[in-house]
């Protein structure tokens, strides 16, 4: 394996803009790395090399100038990257190719980055393991039998394998936390509002935001304060500044207060992590901060309010996919009915977890089920929310378990519904409140499973969460352990 | 306790434009049983007077001045159709 490919991305910028490296050299040993072990992993749906050097000689010609001049960024396949296909790892958008690139997408090609590949993913980010990809599964590249976490898998495959550098993801109840901690990667979701959902394909509009999967906080950070900002295409955008993340990372964290919610380490909690958070708790005792636990009472329902409000969101954000304006469509000869071809394209084009979704969501919304189910499940919403009022006026952050276990099986649970969801307990609950959340590393399993950690924060305040990461990243080694499995393939 | 029946989840695909097999029904009917009682347990959540949360954010009706944007082309947009004649994009016939 080529040395640069363990850089991180800011590492590899620096080097790129010394003009030590060429772009297109970076994206060849890439693209050999990937060859190598994809087949294993299978993080990439595709990695179009062409188009990624055809991007790397116009950077060649001109000036050495961005904060990401010239490295390679995977996109996770529900975020739109102009003339390329995007199909959400879904049977239904097969085919679709972007007629315009996110805001996210042009924000980082704005600072010299170039769009490498598309991530796997659960179908339509509708899972937590990356096994309802109609794509095929991606595996977790520190055990091959077992799940990369969900629903951006393969983006943390990808940088866990050093099969990328960094990732773009999109986390609507941990899609890119809970990836990130079963694979060994720093994942970040900004707050609800920080980052431009203009491009990113829906699923649930009011808990969706894209954020950055990366080999370290440094580099989450950089990609943050690339991609976030008020967006005129995003009216849910926020219009307030972004502070310069970088440049804040080293920032006292001395007499910070870190309150642990108790609900967090209940029933469920595999003793490992129950240890690990333990120990990271103390570390951050060491650096000063004061830890003290606190009670969030309405935690324990968080995950029914959430599959009911994310499900019927998505039964109405995937009612655009029927065959008519872009992807599948499906009839049967002469004489089919625009009824029928909707109905047919739906059954053919969309996955058992996808209809099973849209279904439970229209049935919340349906008459006569509305109120008891999905206005509950908003009123709840609201009581979870509180929750996090409260304990942000007595701490500057909160620490929980990013998963309650590590890494499972694949297959352990993709026939069962309910297990699925509730192995999303530690992430759900930032959505719902639309705070943000950073999961980083923070141990190994003895059966050499990484672990991870959740820090929570309260809105538009990621400067503190990345600066409390950053501080534990400094005094630990975790996030410099890589794989066995995929070293030397 | 929450009962879903076949008719339950013939309905909800109907709403949805999702044809489904005999088999799926049986199996959806299972399925949305046993994750709606989960569900179930939001009843003994007090909520009296309590508001709903549809959206985190103090933002209410962004507008922008009036004047005409940029936007898609349209016989761009008609290029990503299935089917389509010219820049419009053709469907079965909607009337019988």
């Amino acid at each position: 394996m080529n040395e640069w490919l363990t850089l991180t991305a800011q590492a590899l910028a620096e080097q790129l803009r010394r003009g030590e490296l060429q772009p297109s050299d970076v994206l060849r040993a890439l693209a050999a790395r990937i060859a190598d072990i994809n087949p294993l992993v299978h993080a990439y749906i595709e990695a179009d090399l062409e188009s990624a050097l055809t991007r790397a000689a116009v950077l060649e010609r001109g000036p050495r100038r961005g904060k990401l001049y010239g490295v390679p960024i995977g996109v996770k396949d529900n975020i739109c990257v102009a003339g390329r296909e995007t199909a959400c790892a879904s049977r239904i958008l097969a085919g679709f190719r972007a007629p315009y690139a996110a805001t996210v997408i042009q924000r980082l090609e704005a600072e010299g980055a170039v769009m490498f590949g598309r991530l796997n993913m659960d179908e339509f980010a509708f899972g937590s393991s990356t096994e309802t990809s109609a794509y095929g599964i991606t595996k977790n590249p520190w055990d091959l039998d077992r799940i990369p976490g969900g629903s951006s898998g393969g983006s943390a495959a990808a940088v866990a394998a050093d099969c990328a550098f960094a990732c773009l993801g999109s986390d609507t109840g941990g899609s890119i936390r809970q990836p990130a901690a079963l694979c060994g990667v720093v994942g970040l979701k900004p707050t609800y509002g920080r980052v431009s959902r203009y491009g990113l394909i829906a699923f649930a509009s009011s808990l969706d935001q894209i954020g950055p999967l990366t080999k370290d906080v440094t580099d989450a950070a950089l990609l943050l304060e690339v991609i976030a900002g008020h967006d005129p295409a995003d009216s849910t955008s926020a219009p307030l500044e972004v502070p310069s993340y970088t440049q804040h990372l080293t920032a006292s964290v001395e007499g910070l207060r870190i309150g642990i919610p108790q609900e967090y380490l209940g029933a469920g909690l595999d003793p490992e992590v129950k240890a690990a958070l333990a120990a990271a708790g103390q570390q951050l005792e060491q650096l000063g901060m004061r830890c003290e636990p606190v009670t969030m009472p309405h935690t324990p329902s968080a995950i029914a309010t959430y599959y009911l409000i994310a499900t019927a969101e998505a039964s109405s954000n995937l009612a655009r996919y029927d065959g008519v304006q872009y992807g599948l469509r499906v009839t049967d000869g002469t004489g089919t009915t625009l009824r029928a071809m909707y109905e047919q394209t739906r059954a053919q084009g969309l996955g058992a977890e996808a209809k099973r979704r849209i279904l439970l969501g229209t049935y919340a919304l349906s008459r006569g089920y509305y109120e008891a189910y999905y206005l509950k499940a908003l009123k709840v919403r609201t009581l979870i929310k509180q929750d996090f009022d409260r304990a942000f006026e007595r701490y500057d952050c909160l620490l929980t378990p990013t998963s309650p276990t590590p890494a499972f099986r694949i297959g352990e649970r993709i026939h069962d519904p309910l297990s699925m969801y509730l192995s999303d307990i530690c992430t759900i609950s930032a959505n719902l409140a639309g705070v943000p959340a950073l999961s980083l590393p923070c141990g190994l399993t003895r059966d050499g499973l990484p672990l991870g950690m959740q820090l929570l924060g309260r809105p538009f305040e990621e400067a503190r969460l990345l600066q409390i990461a950053y501080a534990y990243e400094q005094a630990t080694a975790w996030h410099t352990k890589h794989p066995e499995a995929v070293a030397h393939a | 306790m929450a009962r879903v029946t076949p008719d339950d989840v013939r309905h909800v695909a109907m709403l949805a434009r999702i044809a489904l097999s005999d088999h799926d029904v049986r199996q959806l009917e299972q399925e949305l049983t046993r994750l709606l009682d989960y569900m179930d347990q939001l009843r003994r959540v007090a909520t009296d007077g309590v508001e709903p949360t549809t959206h985190v954010l103090p933002l209410k009706n962004v507008l922008r001045e009036d004047v005409i944007q940029p936007g898609l082309r349209s016989d761009v947009v008609a290029t990503l159709a299935p089917h389509r004649q010219g820049a419009f994009v053709k469907v079965p016939k909607v009337l019988e």
